[in-house]
């Protein structure tokens, strides 16, 4: 790949038509089309044309990721460890899983660990030579190279020790951040030997730690973060400040996609109090004030003429663009579809079916809605670097693209990644979504530092949002209410092929189908097509990304093919999974869990409740979800949920279960309150009084049990979304007879 | 010039009457502990005690607050109840990204002074806090631990 990007002669087009995908990528990863690509210049490259690809190439070369070990590690004189991670914390746990990762083959307690998000640089593109905090990708791309980066590190420390002792290294070992020469009894600090063993040859064969020993994987070691985080220590981007820095307000275009035309009272309120200067950005304006408050209400008594977006089409946020609009548009539309899935002959099991079942599915456009807004803070320096604070879930991408906005070569350009109070996909570069380069203009603009921040209704105007999404469904049925086919028709668009799209040219969108394609079942003849049909809004990552509606539909739809076969959901399941082990033992494990599968109907408190079941294999795990529910008033309400959850092997049983306890109610948010509607060209929600999300009222009680089958480390943060929606609107039909094929829950009319 | 006082001690602040006290806090005290969440008193990350009621300081404004006394999260250890809330929140391991429990453990030491056994009614009532990581069960968990 370095190669290829070395050759002048090579155009972003020639580029984007090379074959990315590596065979030899690791399984798990190269099994979503996303990860298999070479080096993160490409892939820079490819997002930001214009990117001086050379230059970046050839460092990218000089370096293997995960090697350099003082890139990483810092040890200071007094033995406590700092690691320089490839990832951001945000509230995944990845700072801890790191810490127990490479202290476990360094031999230093993850407790003496402090844990900060590396700067830039080619060391830390640790995922097949990508850097990005997604994906769900951090652990299970980086254990085996994060193991043996400590595992390298324990050995500098041994040699520097061997050589002072005048012993041999083989007579050491070391024991909890010291060397240990146990014939003479001497002890050796690692802070002692730091300075000199970092700067040894690394050896290129180093002896992993037998898992049998492991003292912190595997353990539910606690969390680095949680004193910082419950005492308001801990330190979010927009708690920063810099001396002499000005605070900046934006008020964006009501229409995506419209201009400044004019401002009545600009010299009013560049008059108001604290205010320094009133500025106009593409599609916002600005004011930078001594204080936020002061920037705010003085940008927002701006009274702004803006230009008119296009009446109607798709190539604008148009005037009449509405959520309606749009599904309308994906449900007519009779373009052919490229094959994402394709296997038998589905034409001639449907011809020779007792029974043919049609359904349609749609899931509205989502927030984020993570509770820090964005901000971002910017300075130019004396010596000619621009410095940035940006919480931003790809350093490099960002790093670049502020280079290319201020002019300056990326190496001139220092990015400092703070800890994100919660993401979920929204960090990620989606064009205008994000504050940086606002920040990067105004503090040109003053000559003075800016820290830019977003209002709520800011960030609900701008936030990129989990596309709206369509698909129908087609399944034929035997005479024992077996499926034989399935076919599926899916219309719209996928982030990936937004925002990667120049380095996955491929006509399916894989972010569009997956948990429609790839499942499980035996059902022998399967043809799924993808139908892109581009969206004007902007299009983001959001937790379990595909994921997040696909399962939702197809589990659903499955739950629909057993009903009409007469048949019972979870027996279904068990047979269409006949040959495959893993899934039946999580399907047992789940229906154990809630003690022993009854679908209901039944009497419990006083009411009426019912369970429904869904599965699914997000990226690299897997899950069986059961959920329990009542309806109260119209309202559902879910009771428990269970969730079997197998990502092969874990690093920390404790984080794990949280994050598919987290995930569990994001998931439960979505289905039971979440839509952010367009009409007329504009988002109906401003604030969360408008889009209300899951509060302790609505939380079940959430269980879960972790399923260590040994298969290829899957991801965490994302799994445990996908199987809740379909659980829960499958209780619901069980209870009520009513299939909600439309999300969320909310705005249908449940009758029990 | 208004003045104010908080965990203690008295602040002379120089802004408008109308200035949320949250942002006084802020931007002004550098007391970045509160958090902005939403502006709207929906989500709770700004919660501060004022007289020790858990109070959302995005919608006080400053000259309303007089000479009541003002506790943040900056110095919640300085509080026993508060001191125990934070111990049950870290054995309880509640935060995930963090950003809603200053205002978490601000409430929930606000309920903790003023009813030392909460019923499991008396905590859905309390803490209506947003939690976008749907921390919600393991804070209850940790408010019944520090309860005893």
């Amino acid at each position: 790949m370095d190669q290829l990007l070395s050759s002048k002669a090579l155009s972003p087009k020639a580029l984007s038509a090379v074959p990315f995908m590596r065979a030899d990528g690791v399984t798990n990863l190269s099994r979503r089309s996303f990860l298999g690509f070479g080096t993160s210049a490409l892939v820079l490259g490819a997002l930001v044309p214009g990117l001086p690809r050379i230059a970046r190439a050839a460092e990218a070369t000089a370096i293997k990721p995960g090697t350099r070990v003082p890139a990483f590690l810092v040890i200071g004189k007094d033995n406590t460890v700092t690691l320089l991670s490839p990832f951001v914390e945000g509230g995944q746990g990845i700072s801890t899983g790191m810490a127990q990762i490479v202290g476990e083959e360094l031999d230093v307690n993850p407790s003496r660990f402090t844990v900060e998000c590396a700067p830039p640089g080619p060391d830390y593109a640790v995922i097949n030579g990508l850097r990005m905090t997604g994906g769900s990708f951090s652990t299970r791309s980086s254990y085996p190279l994060m193991r043996k980066l400590g595992a390298t590190a324990r050995d500098m420390m041994i040699r520097t020790a061997a050589k002072r002792l005048k012993v041999k290294p083989e007579s050491l070992t070391t024991e909890d951040g010291h060397v240990v020469h146990a014939a003479s009894g001497k002890k050796l600090a690692y802070g002692d030997l730091a300075a000199e063993a970092l700067t040894l040859k690394p050896n290129e064969s180093v002896a992993l730690r037998d898992p049998a020993t492991f003292r912190y994987i595997k353990q539910p070691v606690a969390r680095l973060d949680v004193r910082a985080k419950s005492t308001g220590k801990a330190v979010y981007a927009i708690d920063q400040k810099l001396d002499g820095m000005l605070y900046a307000a934006v008020q964006h275009a009501p229409n995506l996609g419209t201009t400044v035309e004019s401002v009545a009272n600009e010299s009013a309120v560049a008059a108001m109090p604290g205010v320094h200067s009133v500025h106009r950005l593409p599609g916002a304006v600005a004011v930078a004030a001594d204080s936020w408050w002061r920037a705010r209400k003085a940008v927002e008594a701006l009274q702004v003429g803006w230009s008119k977006p296009k009446a109607t089409g798709f190539d604008t946020v148009a005037a009449d663009y509405s959520s309606q609009g749009i599904l309308a548009a994906l449900k007519s539309s009779t373009a052919s579809g490229a094959s994402a899935e394709s296997e038998g002959d589905t034409a001639a099991a449907f011809a020779t079916a007792d029974k043919v079942v049609e359904a349609e599915y749609d899931a509205p456009y989502l927030a984020h809605g993570q509770l820090e807004p964005p901000s971002s803070m910017a300075r130019f320096n004396a010596d000619g670097t621009l410095e940035l604070w940006v919480p931003n879930q790809m350093p490099e991408l960002f790093q670049s693209v502020a280079a290319q906005a201020s002019g300056l070569p990326p190496e001139k350009v220092i990015l400092h990644t703070p800890i994100l109070g919660g993401f979920f996909g929204r960090h990620f570069l989606y064009g205008s979504s994000n504050p940086f380069l606002q920040a990067i203009q105004l503090a040109k603009a003053t000559k003075r530092p800016v820290k830019v921040l977003w209002s709520r209704e800011e960030e609900f105007r701008m936030d990129a949002v989990r596309p709206l999404s369509f698909s129908r469904f087609k399944a034929a049925l035997d005479k024992d209410g077996r499926p034989t086919a399935i076919q599926v028709r899916t219309v719209g668009e996928g982030p990936i092929g937004r925002w990667f799209g120049s380095v996955f040219p491929g006509p399916v969108d894989a972010s569009a189908v997956e948990g429609i394609t790839e499942k499980p079942y035996a059902i022998p003849n399967r043809s799924m097509e993808y139908v892109k049909v581009a969206h004007p809004v902007t299009i983001a990552f959001w937790r379990s990304v595909g994921h997040s509606m696909n399962d939702f539909f197809y589990e659903g739809f499955l739950d629909e093919i057993a009903v009409a076969g007469g048949r019972d959901p979870f027996e279904l399941r068990m047979e269409l999974l006949k040959d495959k082990p893993r899934h039946q033992k999580l399907l047992q494990t789940v229906a154990a869990m809630s003690g022993g599968w009854k679908r209901g109907p039944y009497e419990a408190d006083g009411g009426k409740r019912a369970r429904g079941v869904s599965m699914a294999s997000p990226f690299g795990s897997e899950t069986a979800t059961i959920a329990e529910v009542s309806i109260e008033g119209g309202e559902t309400r879910v009771h428990n949920v269970w969730v079997a959850f197998d990502p092969g092997s874990i690093v920390n049983p404790a984080i794990v279960k949280s994050q598919v306890e987290s995930a569990v109610a994001l998931g439960l948010s979505a289905t039971l309150f979440e839509e952010l509607v367009y009409k007329d060209g504009v988002r109906q929600s401003h604030n969360f009084d408008e889009y209300p999300i899951l509060t302790r009222r609505s939380m079940p009680a959430v269980h879960v049990e972790i399923v260590e089958s040994g298969a290829p480390m899957g991801g965490v943060g994302e799994p445990g979304l996908p199987g809740v929606p379909p659980a829960v609107v499958n209780a619901v039909a069980a209870l009520t007879g009513q299939r909600i094929r439309s999300l969320p829950l909310a705005k249908a009319k449940i009758d029990v | 010039m208004t003045t104010i006082h908080v965990n203690g001690r008295a602040y002379e602040v120089a802004v408008e009457a109308d200035t949320p006290l949250l942002w006084v806090l802020r931007d002004t005290l550098g007391l970045t502990g509160t958090k902005y969440g939403c502006g709207i008193a929906q989500c709770g990350a700004c919660t501060v005690m004022i007289d020790g009621t858990a109070t959302r300081s995005c919608q006080v404004p400053v000259d309303s607050v007089g000479a009541a006394d003002i506790r943040t999260i900056d110095a919640i250890e300085e509080d026993p109840v508060g001191r125990k809330v934070v111990e049950a929140w870290v054995a309880t391991q509640v935060p995930q990204c963090g950003y809603c429990q200053s205002g978490q453990v601000m409430a929930a030491t606000a309920l903790l002074k003023s009813n030392p056994k909460p019923t499991d009614g008396d905590i859905a009532d309390a803490m209506t806090n947003l939690c976008r990581c749907g921390t919600y069960n393991r804070v209850a968990s940790a408010i019944r631990q520090a309860a005893g």
